[in-house]
């Protein structure tokens, strides 16, 4: 079953801005899709329109079956939506806006006192229970946007930039627990500008660009489309007088390292070939960890022209 | 059906918890001027005027204080909350719910009705401090109190839909409601007025609601309560439709 279908989407803005121009694609039911794109592209139009906080032009939405114009109640019960921007009454306590939001969805306090307390432990933000969100973090403030998005146990999960300005430790329990959520059969649909959070976490992938999808594809798939791979090479000796290693071609990142673009029709042996007739003194060599960078400026630059 | 009185609950206990949670905002300032008026206006200079209706001037006015206290705070209430909610953002909370666009309204107009009934029920409070008040008709003071605050919370939740900016809630308080109050009849019956000036206060709503209360109070009106009936029910009617149609386009909520 699909999670999520959204065909021929377009949205034009009072100001006469088209942010979207036809957008389809669809995420199966269990599905850990991302939706990536540059800047202003669509990606957030797309889930407003989805949420019901964005009116579409034209298209057609469905989730879980539920078509948006003919039951959009229907469609709203199905999902939990994190957005980019903190939207919660910053006066407001942590326990009271979570069950709050379950009193909008028809949970009672009682109904939903035992979930948020499980919500709430799992997303360390149970001793903070009585604390205004005002108070909290930035990384606290994001965990209670999740922990309100699922307090009426929704089907598909929407997060809009979820990990925006979190630290890397928090972020990477942020991940373990939505990979949880999604072991468990909850659909969720991501937008990031961490692409390394694409790579490591989705099964599938879109990339919008003006308002378009470009490319759709697994996440494994678009990867193999690279036709270039990148490695961090970190040498014995220092970096200062590096000689060129044509047909590759390298940038310094400091000392003692640089990055190769390596062609995939080349053999890596032929780098470590000229590595050794250059006379470099390799210490280690690994790949560079966000592939899915390139790919992305490349499709979108593509796309562009 | 459990759902949505769920959700009308859980949006009238926000909103109740809201302003009790800033009584010294929302609660004591309203006290502390209809006090000054008592003083001011209904012992110092209604003193030197005497009667008026046939009442006290303290007796006459008292009713029309506890409906401008009611007026202010349910308008004020909603405008506020609304705006603060659509201003803050967490009105999508409710927006990216299931729950229906009229419990929306419903709640929101509920908060306004509990705190321009919790101002009003302090001022009636405070002026039995200055003169005695008897019920002359209980049906219509609890009607039209409670009609009033319906209007003025609905009222104040449209100024919010359109407002974009904190400035925008306190305009239409203070350039129109504040003026149609005090040429409401608060203070004077308009049988003092020349002809063409009563004949222009006849348009101006609060009139009619001011006197309907001080009828149920005093037992004394200037106008006929039933018509005042029938514009209670009309603003009540105009204003619901309006705020529901404003909230199904999603005007200044869904863009």
């Amino acid at each position: 079953m699909q999670a999520l279908t959204v065909e021929g989407l377009e949205k034009t803005y009072d100001n006469g801005f088209q942010a979207l121009k036809g957008v389809s694609f669809s995420v199966e039911s269990g599905e850990f899709f991302a939706l990536l794109g540059p800047n202003g592209a669509g990606k957030s139009t797309t889930l407003g329109i989805v949420c019901g906080l964005v009116r579409k032009s034209s298209g057609r939405v469905s989730v879980c079956g539920d078509d948006l114009d003919q039951s959009p109640q229907a469609v709203r019960r199905h999902l939990g939506v994190v957005p980019q921007e903190f939207n919660f009454n910053s006066f407001e306590k942590v326990e009271q806006i979570v069950l709050n939001q379950a009193g909008y969805y028809g949970i009672s306090r009682k109904e939903a006192l035992p979930y948020c307390e499980t919500l709430l432990k799992q997303l360390d933000l149970w001793e903070k229970r009585h604390t205004p969100a005002r108070m909290l973090s930035g990384g606290m403030k994001r965990r209670l946007m999740i922990a309100r998005a699922l307090i009426h146990k929704p089907r598909v999960l929407i997060l809009d930039e979820p990990t925006a300005g979190v630290d890397i430790e928090i972020r990477r329990s942020m991940w373990e627990f939505l990979q949880k959520l999604n072991q468990q059969g909850l659909t969720i649909i991501l937008t990031t500008h961490y692409l390394e959070e694409a790579e490591a976490m989705c099964k599938r992938v879109a990339i919008i660009s003006e308002g378009k999808i470009i490319t759709n594809t697994s996440t494994k798939a678009l990867l193999k489309q690279a036709d270039k791979a990148y490695f961090v090479v970190d040498v014995t000796g220092t970096t200062e007088s590096l000689p060129a290693l044509s047909p590759f071609s390298i940038e310094v990142l400091d000392e003692h390292s640089f990055l190769v673009e390596v062609n995939k029709s080349i053999s890596l042996n032929e780098l470590f070939a000229v590595l050794n007739e250059k006379g470099i003194n390799v210490a280690s060599i690994r790949p560079e960890a966000n592939r899915l960078e390139s790919m992305f400026i490349d499709l979108v630059a593509e796309s562009k022209q | 059906m459990k759902h949505t009185s769920v959700a009308l609950l859980t949006v009238v206990r926000k909103e109740v918890t809201r302003f009790l949670r800033i009584w010294p905002q929302t609660l004591v300032p309203p006290a502390i001027t209809m006090v000054l008026y008592f003083i001011i206006f209904g012992n110092l200079i209604g003193s030197r005027i005497g009667e008026m209706g046939g009442f006290d001037y303290m007796q006459f006015i008292v009713p029309g204080l506890i409906m401008m206290s009611v007026i202010t705070n349910s308008y004020g209430n909603v405008a506020s909350s609304f705006f603060s909610n659509k201003f803050q953002r967490s009105v999508e909370e409710m927006l990216v719910s299931p729950m229906p666009d009229w419990v929306l309204l419903a709640g929101f107009v509920a908060g306004g009705v509990a705190r321009g009934l919790a101002v009003g029920f302090i001022v009636t409070l405070l002026s039995l401090f200055f003169t005695d008040l008897a019920v002359h008709h209980l049906f219509v003071v609890i009607s039209v109190i409670l009609l009033t605050a319906i209007v003025f919370s609905l009222g104040g939740f449209i100024n919010a839909i359109f407002a974009n900016k904190f400035d925008d809630v306190a305009i239409v308080p203070t350039f129109i409601l504040t003026p149609l109050t005090y040429l409401g009849g608060v203070f004077y019956s308009i049988s003092l007025l020349p002809e063409f000036w009563q004949g222009l206060s006849l348009f101006n709503p609060i009139l009619y609601m001011v006197n309907a209360f001080r009828y149920g109070i005093l037992g004394y009106s200037d106008i006929n309560i039933y018509i005042a009936f029938a514009m209670l029910a009309a603003f009540t009617l105009v204003f619901w439709s309006l705020a529901l149609w404003l909230l199904k386009r999603g005007k200044g909520l869904r863009h």
